[in-house]
């Protein structure tokens, strides 16, 4: 940049692939928007169902969450909700924890709590719909 | 580089404690504290499909708790922060296509998305308890 003569043997492209110190781009801001966008239009399906299950017995509501559609619904959002839970988190701890060691710690837990909500979730709405 | 004892008192930026509150940036901090609350309110909405995969009792004793006082006022407080939450994404699509940018704007927007999450959660409360019966 100093020297506008200079040429560097890198092209613009092999440059820009590399992605610098941090090795990633825009991935993390992208998804952060594609999941809020897939949750916004989940939140209206769930907004439904737990409307329509306010106050329901046992029995009715192991019958709505068993249904197909629902099911579905319903793991589509745990999936939705908890990428975009674990890159919200990941920026509040890299915002305000400075401690190298615990912030690398908790973003580990982060990654454990999300992946743990999204799977007891999943398995609860598939041991439903799947009998037993 | 910045652990270096030799290093220089520089000036830091102002923060929190300088500046007088604005109703955007109250609205922005709002937006992520609503987040950290659905982040850990969502181990609700995982008790409760757990609670329904397992047995009746399991099942009876997460609506006793739902139904009481405060399972109710927490519930409302997660119907809030989802809805307001969300409308403050909705702000942030509307910035991420450069609109919404002007000093009205800013204010036009943010006090929509208040008043937009506090409505759309009485409205969603009155459907819900008349269903609920």
């Amino acid at each position: 940049m100093s020297n506008p003569t200079h040429t560097p043997m890198r092209t613009p492209l092999g440059r820009v692939r590399g992605l610098g110190a941090s090795h990633t781009g825009t991935e993390h801001f992208f998804l952060q928007r594609v999941t809020g966008l897939a949750n916004l239009l989940l939140m209206i399906a769930f907004i439904v169902i737990v409307i329509r299950l306010a106050g329901a017995s046992y029995a009715e509501t192991r019958a709505v969450l068993g249904q197909p559609l629902v099911a579905v619904i319903i793991l589509l959002t745990l999936l939705s909700v908890t990428v975009h839970m674990r890159l919200g988190m990941q920026v509040v701890i890299e915002d305000y924890v400075h401690t190298e060691g615990l912030k690398v710690a908790l973003i580990i837990a982060n990654t454990f709590f999300t992946i743990a909500i999204a799977l007891a979730g999943a398995f609860a709405v598939l041991k439903i719909s799947l009998g037993g | 580089m910045a652990d270096s004892p030799s290093r220089v008192e520089r000036p830091l930026s102002p923060h929190l404690q300088i500046y007088r509150p604005l109703f955007t940036m109250v609205m922005s901090i709002v937006h992520r504290i609503t987040g950290i609350g659905l982040y850990f309110g969502m181990v609700l909405f995982v008790w409760w499909l757990l609670a329904a995969a397992s047995t009746p009792s399991a099942f009876a004793a997460y609506s006793w708790l739902a139904g009481s006082f405060i399972g109710l006022l927490v519930l409302f407080g997660f119907t809030w922060a989802m809805l307001h939450h969300a409308l403050g994404g909705v702000r942030h699509f509307i910035w991420d296509f450069i609109h919404g940018f002007g000093p009205q704007e800013r204010m036009l927007l943010a006090k929509a998305t208040l008043a937009g999450s506090v409505t759309l959660t009485i409205v969603l409360w009155i459907i819900g308890l008349a269903v609920k019966g």
